[in-house]
């Protein structure tokens, strides 16, 4: 009787210490961020009292609504490319590569270097004077330095495409690795050409390893800071630049806080929403 | 025909990948305070002002700690954890795996705000202390992963075996756990320092006065003629990375070494 | 005072009884067998006796000792594990040592002992082989060496012959025969293979939904189940309804239908069965015979034939009866056409439930 709840208590004993990290550098900290953003800014401390004066700017001003759906719009477009281009690279790796483990450390070295920094260089590669405009130049492809490449989402989903390239082949590898190889050879058996028999068997069993990156990559993208700092320019801001701004010197923190809350639930509505979709389509394809 | 077709398309993505990254060394070398081409000639005289650059050495110095710290303190909280949520039976394990795995879904600057503000209210300073905890928040996840993987790899039967031939907890935990572990406690280690390193949300809110290296680093970028400098920062960065990942594959690999003749 | 007491041993699981009110005693130096199907329970059992689980209710004691109290690795057990958890991260040689470091020896009794066990289990030069470098048999015999070469009162064995290929557990059957027999030590054995049960063991006991149904030898057993489940599990068996009509003092005449009135001898019914009661009458195949039209009490027509080697197992169609007897003969009749005689010696009796 002793030893059965000894290994109980021993349990909760060892993971004891990290619940309670987790609650006072977590929990306590969104409580109060929730907490926060029912209050209002006076001067430098919070009014007293209830109010969802902060939930009504932000889902009132029509400027930020429009940045939240820019978000969520270049999240999305991260995403699908991120996913649309890694997916070929993990198939060629999982089918057709002879030392898949030499690919993938190729594959992932790139990441082994600060986020910050990969950012910093596709601002010198994309920039007026940067990298590609004066190597085209010097190549004379362009008599004038190209202008759409910064400062823009076409920036940010370029960077932030390059950032995530990593969190999708691996995802997706893996769940192409698991498909049975017995499956593709029944489907030939059974007359299937190699399109076919790729559509019909290995492209809706590595689904779960496709929507897993994609809920993977969408997700914190949303709330990005660096990337649309650095290369986003007036027209690239994301939702994670506005937040910043309230919460740097004279700021206001209700405000910052009900944004946050506020991103994270429209974030949650919309990787929900995908899931849910991308389960009805499984489903339907059966 | 197709193979092929894959194949380049394959090293075009490698390209991809891989053209900013080279950036960073071609052009620390090059002998110019512009970034573009037509490259200006050799030069090492970026990489001797980082020599002279006290205040970077400081930001990294601090980095190193934050991220040693960092990364005992995850490794072995999700040790704990680990063993906790595998080998004993927990009611609630799985309530408490999604907990702690929740600052994955949560972005960074929610997490770097939110700690701001508790620090505010409670009254502590903004040090490198609070950046460390920060980090284990984002790490903590990261090692734990690891660390169940691990422990899910290996045969439960080990550590009984051990209890029946003899060996009381510690022991167990010594001559068996602990080995086989190993890979697993040194891969936790490795993912959690240099994830640690890089980080640079959590750490620009939390660190007041004194500047991680990625802090730092966000400092000079609004500097042009400081830009060289920094990508000469960042090329050995990555060339350490790189040979550190490599060094702990390789240790990885080592694995069951046939031990000499004694227990 | 047996050797090893189990006295009324309880344990559940999620309120579900998975060892229920188990009572049994081993005698020293027996070979004894757990015997039953998937979830009856044996595993449990044998982890309660090792000590890593606790029964909810009832005690366990070793040569005397109570071990309600006393953790695994104070216990005077070893196990042999199904999977072997051999240490891979350790040689041959130090797997088998592993469990010798408490006892302090000098590098080279340790050596010496180890060296020993080595020869027992036939595993010369092969002490420098890292885990994965071995057979699944030499895996099985490291696992034996090391739980041996610390001398237990008493060895466990959790299906230890299950991950192996027909040919060789057959052969580790007969070197486990022999190695029990030759140190002599007191070998318990969980296993779900009657076969290998009945061939090894002294005596067996035969578990089902966490209870013991009958303790016994493998003759015993075989010969004289005393439940339908015991029956049916150990061997094939043909069952038929029958009823008591009489009991005298050393027979019983029963009512069984298509084979009509019968006797057979009272030590062949099981206990508790009383006049008029429903039973169930059982023959083993190979105890019923082919004969000439005259002697025969039932009819049939050969549906199957199993060629088997020196024997045969065929199976016959009677009429009125859904079931096809099974009759194992290393005669093989002329016709489909046959006629079977049921010697009443070996019909045992057994109750309906």
């Amino acid at each position: 009787m002793a030893q059965k709840e000894r290994i109980s208590w021993e349990g909760y004993g060892l993971l004891g210490p990290s619940l309670v990290v987790m609650v006072l550098a977590l929990a306590g900290p969104l409580l109060l961020l929730a907490i926060t953003s029912f209050r209002s800014q006076n001067g430098i401390g919070f009014t007293q009292g209830w109010t969802l004066a902060q939930y009504g700017v932000v889902l009132g001003r029509s400027s930020y609504r429009d940045l939240l759906m820019r978000s969520v719009l270049i999240s999305g477009l991260v995403s699908l490319v991120t996913v649309a281009l890694a997916y070929p690279i993990a198939y060629f790796v999982a089918f057709k590569a002879q030392r898949k483990f030499l690919w993938l450390i190729a594959l992932t070295i790139p990441f082994w270097t600060s986020y910050l920094l990969r950012v910093f260089a596709w601002k010198i590669i994309l920039g007026f004077n940067g990298v590609i405009n004066s190597g085209l130049t010097q190549l004379h492809l362009i008599a004038r330095p190209l202008g759409f490449l910064l400062y823009n989402p076409f920036a940010v989903v370029v960077t932030l495409a390059h950032a995530w390239a990593a969190f999708a082949i691996l995802p997706i590898y893996v769940s192409l690795e698991k498909v049975d190889r017995s499956l593709l050879e029944a489907a030939s058996d059974l007359g299937d050409g190699p399109l076919r028999r790729f559509a019909r068997i290995t492209l809706p069993l590595s689904m779960p390893g496709v929507i897993g990156a994609a809920i993977l990559i969408f997700v914190p993208t949303t709330g990005d800071y660096v990337t649309p700092q650095l290369v986003g320019g007036a027209k690239g801001t994301m939702i994670a630049n506005l937040i910043e701004v309230e919460f740097n010197g004279v700021g206001n923190w209700p405000l910052g806080a009900a944004l946050s809350l506020v991103g994270m639930a429209v974030v949650g509505a919309f990787a929900g929403l995908f899931v849910a979709a991308a389960r009805a389509a499984t489903k339907a394809a059966r | 025909m197709k193979n092929r077709g894959l194949l380049i398309y394959a090293l075009a993505y490698l390209a991809f990948l891989y053209v900013p990254v080279l950036v960073l060394p071609i052009f620390s070398f090059n002998n110019s305070e512009f970034i573009a081409f037509p490259l200006s000639g050799f030069t090492t005289r970026w990489y001797q002002s980082l020599m002279d650059d006290s205040a970077m050495q400081h930001a990294l110095g601090n980095s190193l700690k934050v991220g040693s710290i960092t990364a005992l303190l995850a490794t072995g909280l999700g040790l704990t954890a680990a063993k906790a949520l595998t080998r004993n039976r927990l009611r609630g394990g799985s309530a408490a795996l999604g907990f702690i795995s929740l600052p994955l879904f949560i972005p960074d600057i929610v997490l770097g705000l939110s700690l701001l503000m508790v620090l505010g209210w409670v009254g502590l300073p903004l040090s490198l202390a609070a950046v460390v905890l920060g980090h284990l928040l984002i790490c903590l996840p990261f090692a734990l992963t690891v660390l169940i993987a691990r422990f899910e790899g290996f045969d439960p039967n080990l550590e009984e075996a051990s209890a029946d031939l003899g060996e009381d907890g510690w022991m167990t935990f010594w001559r068996v756990t602990f080995p086989l572990m190993l890979p697993g406690i040194s891969a936790s280690l490795l993912l959690t320092f240099i994830t640690s390193f890089d980080e640079f949300l959590v750490a620009y809110f939390l660190s007041g006065t004194e500047a991680t290296l990625p802090v730092y680093i966000w400092g000079q970028l609004r500097f042009p003629e400081r830009l060289p400098m920094v990508l000469a920062l960042g090329a050995i960065i990555l060339t350490v990375s790189v040979a550190l990942v490599a060094l702990a594959e390789y240790v990885r690999n080592l694995g069951i070494k046939k031990a000499t003749v004694g227990a | 005072m047996s050797f090893l007491d189990i006295s009324n041993v309880s344990k559940s699981f999620a309120n579900a009884a998975v060892v229920n009110r188990v009572s049994l005693e081993v005698a020293r130096g027996e070979f004894f067998a757990l015997l039953g199907p998937s979830g009856c329970g044996k595993t449990t059992l044998l982890r309660m006796i090792a000590g890593f689980e606790t029964p909810d209710s009832g005690s366990i004691s070793i040569d005397g000792e109570t071990m309600t109290d006393v953790p695994p690795h104070l216990r005077p057990t070893n196990m042999v594990f199904q999977s072997y958890a051999i240490f891979p991260h350790l040689n041959v040689f130090d797997n088998i040592a592993y469990g010798l470091r408490k006892e302090g020896l000098s590098k080279q009794g340790l050596r010496a002992k180890v060296q020993a066990m080595l020869e027992t289990v036939r595993l010369e030069g092969l002490e420098g082989r890292a885990p994965d470098q071995l057979s699944g048999g030499q895996r099985q015999r490291v696992a034996l060496a090391r739980a041996l070469v610390r001398e237990p009162k008493l060895l466990l064995l959790d299906e230890p012959l299950g991950a192996l290929d027909k040919r060789l557990r057959e052969a580790m059957q007969v070197e486990l025969r022999a190695l029990q027999r030759k140190v002599g030590i007191t070998f318990l054995l969980v296993t779900h293979d009657q076969q290998e049960a009945l061939s090894l063991c002294d005596r067996i006991a035969v578990m089902d939904q966490g209870r013991i149904l009958q303790i016994a030898g493998p003759r015993e057993l075989y010969e004289h189940p005393n439940c339908r489940a015991v029956a049916d599990f150990i061997g094939e068996i043909n069952f038929f309804h029958a009823s008591v009509r009489q009991i005298d003092q050393t027979t019983v005449t029963v009512n069984a239908g298509l084979l009509g009135t019968l006797t057979l001898p009272r030590s062949n019914l099981a206990p508790g069965i009383g006049l008029h009661d429903h039973i169930l009458l059982a023959i083993r195949p190979e105890h019923i015979g082919f004969v000439d039209p005259l002697k025969g009490m039932l009819t049939g027509e050969i549906v199957d034939a199993n060629f088997l080697g020196e024997r045969s197992l065929f199976h016959i169609r009677i009429a009125g009866r859904n079931q096809p007897i099974a009759v194992s003969s290393s005669a093989t009749p002329p016709a489909s056409s046959v006629h079977l005689a049921f010697p009443s010696e070996f019909l045992v009796g057994l109750s309906s439930d």
